[in-house]
């Protein structure tokens, strides 16, 4: 019954999308201008009727109902309650499903709340939001129904994937989810504008928290998958250029350079086809991102989909949105004026220039992903991986770096570097960039055989931690205001992210060991010693947990349990790797087989400042959230001052 | 990915596409004639030069990891095999040309300079161009926009 309602609300939502598109398209034109007031109410109704659907969906994968295919696919009665509800999107339909509920109650909330727009600009923007997610319905109702029955009830599911059944992951795809939608509703701001001819601040104020709110949603999944990967995959590897995981990236960097040209719209005037430019492109990579992922095009533990014919739907509805978002474009980019100007040496430059590098790193990402695809079709395999993106990307990444320390030093509009802004902006740069090739000698000097990226990378982060301070300096820090810090906060995280990429990939000790039961081995500055072995249930597994005793520099003995698991339904391993973090890194222990003499395999790693990494990830987001706070903060408090104004006049009986 | 669990599709997968190659390799699965799988080389160096190699070629039968980050037998076999080599004094570029002509140009991260990956290679300097163009078009005219 309940698998049913599902799909009957799912297609009134649909019906409601319909109504949306078509009423605020028709309340355009001057004849049709009292449909307008249908558009907001049925933007929310729509967000109900989907949240109801998807509810109806987790509940189906809470009790196991093992009538309804997709949870016999995906889920099975033993597994632990959280991952039973992570399981209704851990699959291709359930995302899919994720992906219009977040839209639809993404689009309801901007029915709700948003009044600074002009009322035609806003009727627009939801009307582009509907034709977006009609898609998606389509997709949904014709090519993957989640509610569809079996014939014949089954006695138990198949289960989910080992590797899946983990807490860090069952909330990595509602993150990215997130990111990729709320870069959606950019897009249909950025729609909504170019329609009613109204690319300004205003629209760029609209546009911004929901830009800053995908950013940092997206910057908390990449971090949190790459962390995932890291403790996960057991050999200690953070990032593989995987086409999954660029098709995370892919639409970071384009919200990053959207985030930065949109500030620039909302305070400056400035930069308005760049605005509305980015926001077209960074909608189109989370599709692309979409289609790499659910298409079935790549074959991973991401990709779950293997089924061509939903891949040629989601690849024409590719084409439909971003071939329409872009012949929007082309019409009306003449329409755009450029607005406020500013000279080449100017924070808006450095803005400009660093979109443009972002945008180029972004190239290169996207030709590297794709580019494998093309040749497969014509009939040869090419790989394209660390070797081609590290230094490629480096091309445009270490220039941009270097603008990133100088521009939020530069006056908007037109600075001038004498006298005494020499002292204050030229000289501490100066001092930060001196630091950086000191470090640069002294990394080449002591350590031997480390390449060349590495070190520049330890060299640039060593420049930037100082640097991304420096525009605090002179502040009254209780002043201050959040999006300062977040500006702050963000970029110092880029920097101490960097210094820990450098870092593991300069410095990290690898030991690979076959140890008997008492036996010792040196990693790095640790003695690693293996102590004993014991069988172990989990909920739904059963496993062999190594007792490893570590002692850093022959300091107190800590005691480590990596464990090799395996899971019956489905049949499956899985290594659960044991970490041990220090403030200067983090020791990785994996437990492997045992080989035929009875020892066992084990694998380690000391991997110096290698938690920088993700620590910096979730910097870059703090400051993402602090600007956000800022900026909230500040429209509360012009609301609450225009009804007080509004309430004075009203009781003085203006 | 690496893992044994999705190592069966996988295997699948890659034993379509590159059969001839990968049947004779896969023979040898969990046979002791893969002495340097899970062992280190003694020379610092050497093994340095290895892991540098490793970390480049592709697990043919996993999704994107290195040979250097994979569970998979054949990913065993393969480490084993350049551990071998690099200990014996081959150099690191020959033994990647080995293996391209066993596995396809597929086993190796680092694309070859070969007529179909030219986009590749062009790709940096269009972008570089196009950035260039773009970035000129803003400031080139002194202050126009």
């Amino acid at each position: 019954m309940i698998a049913e309602i599902g799909l009957a609300v799912l297609w009134m939502a649909a019906a409601l999308a319909m109504l949306q598109l078509i009423a605020g398209g028709l309340s355009l034109r001057p004849e049709g201008r009292q449909l307008a007031a249908l558009v907001r109410p049925v933007a929310v109704m729509q967000g109900v009727l989907v949240l109801v659907a998807f509810g109806a969906l987790v509940t189906l994968f809470v009790t196991t109902d093992l009538s309804v295919k997709l949870v016999v696919d995906n889920s099975h009665s033993a597994k632990p309650l959280i991952f039973k509800i992570a399981g209704t999107w851990g699959n291709h339909e359930g995302s899919m499903l994720l992906w219009v509920t977040i839209m639809a109650v993404a689009g309801a909330f901007v029915a709700l709340i948003e009044r600074r727009l002009e009322e035609r600009t806003l009727i627009a923007t939801l009307a582009g939001q509907a034709f977006i997610s009609l898609g998606f319905y389509a997709f949904l109702l014709i090519a993957s129904n989640p509610f569809a029955r079996l014939q014949e009830p089954v006695d138990d599911g198949q289960g989910l994937n080992p590797l899946l059944q983990d807490v860090g992951l069952a909330f990595h795809p509602p993150t990215l989810y997130v990111g990729y939608v709320g870069l959606s509703i950019a897009f249909s701001f950025a729609v909504g504008a170019l329609v009613t001819r109204n690319v300004g601040p205003a629209f760029a104020r609209a546009m911004r928290p929901w830009v800053l709110g995908a950013w940092i949603f997206l910057t908390v999944g990449i971090t949190a998958g790459s962390y995932w990967a890291y403790y996960t995959l057991g050999w200690g590897g953070w990032w593989f250029w995987d086409p999954v995981e660029n098709a995370s990236l892919m639409p970071w960097l384009a919200a990053t350079a959207l985030l930065h040209s949109v500030s620039v719209l909302a305070s400056r005037d400035a930069l308005r086809a760049w605005t509305v430019m980015l926001g077209v492109v960074a909608f189109s990579m989370s599709m692309v991102g979409t289609f790499l992922v659910r298409s079935g095009i790549l074959t991973s533990v991401h990709a779950f989909a293997v089924d061509p014919q939903r891949g040629t739907f989601i690849l024409a509805l590719l084409a439909i949105d971003i071939g329409s978002a872009l012949a929007l474009f082309g019409v009306r980019a003449s329409t755009v004026s450029e607005g406020a100007r500013f000279s080449f040496l100017s924070r808006e430059a450095s803005l400009v220039f660093n979109n443009v590098m972002l945008c180029g790193i972004l190239g290169i990402v996207l030709v590297g992903t794709l580019y494998p695809l093309v040749t497969e079709s014509m009939g040869v395999k090419v790989s394209v991986g660390a070797p081609y993106f590290n230094p490629v990307s480096a091309i445009f990444a270490f220039p941009m770096l270097l603008v990133m320390a100088v521009g939020p030093m530069l006056r908007w509009r037109k600075d001038r570097l004498d006298g005494e802004r020499a002292r204050r902006v030229s000289l501490p740069l100066a001092a930060c960039g001196l630091l950086a090739v000191v470090v640069l000698v002294g990394v080449e000097l002591t350590a031997h055989r480390i390449s060349l990226l590495p070190a520049l990378g330890i060299a640039m982060a060593s420049g930037l931690v100082p640097a991304s301070l420096l525009p605090l300096v002179g502040r009254n820090l209780r002043r201050t205001p959040f999006a300062v810090w977040g500006m702050v906060v963000a970029h110092l995280g880029l920097a101490v992210a960097l210094f820990g990429m450098a870092s593991e990939s300069a410095f990290t000790t690898e030991r690979l060991a076959a140890l008997s039961i008492g036996e010792t081995r040196d990693v790095g500055p640790w003695q690693v010693r293996l102590d004993g072995m014991m069988p172990v249930a989990g909920p739904n597994y059963t496993a062999l947990e190594a007792s490893v005793t570590a002692r850093y520099e022959g300091g107190a003995p800590i005691v480590l349990h990596p464990e090799a698991e395996s899971f019956a339904n489905p049949p499956g391993t899985r290594n659960q790797s044991a970490l041990l973090t220090r403030w200067n890194g983090q020791l990785y222990t994996v437990l492997g087989e045992q080989g035929d003499d009875g020892r066992w395999q084990m694998r380690f790693w000391w991997k110096p400042f290698v938690p920088l990494i993700w620590v910096g990830g979730l910097m870059v987001a703090l400051g993402g959230f602090l600007a956000l706070l800022g900026r909230v903060a500040a429209d509360v408090r012009r609301l609450v001052a225009k009804d007080k104004i509004a309430w004075r006049r009203m009781r003085q009986g203006r | 990915m690496k893992h044994k669990s999705a190592f069966a599709l996988a295997a699948t997968l890659a034993l379509v596409l590159s059969a001839p190659v990968a049947l004779p390799v896969l023979a040898q699965e969990g046979a002791p004639s893969a002495p340097y799988a899970y062992r280190q080389l003694p020379d610092p160096d050497q093994e340095a030069r290895a892991k540098a190699l490793m970390v480049t070629l592709r697990c043919v039968m996993c999704q994107s990891q290195s040979i250097a980050d994979s569970d998979a037998p054949i990913a065993g076999d393969m480490r084993s095999e350049v551990r071998t080599r690099i200990a014996a004094g081959e150099d690191p570029e020959h033994i990647r040309q080995w293996l391209i002509q066993r596995y396809g140009d597929y086993v190796s991260f680092t694309p070859q300079v070969k007529p179909i990956t030219w986009p590749l290679f062009a790709a940096p300097v269009a972008i570089l161009l196009l950035a260039g163009l773009l970035l000129r078009g803003r400031f080139g005219k002194g202050t126009r926009t």
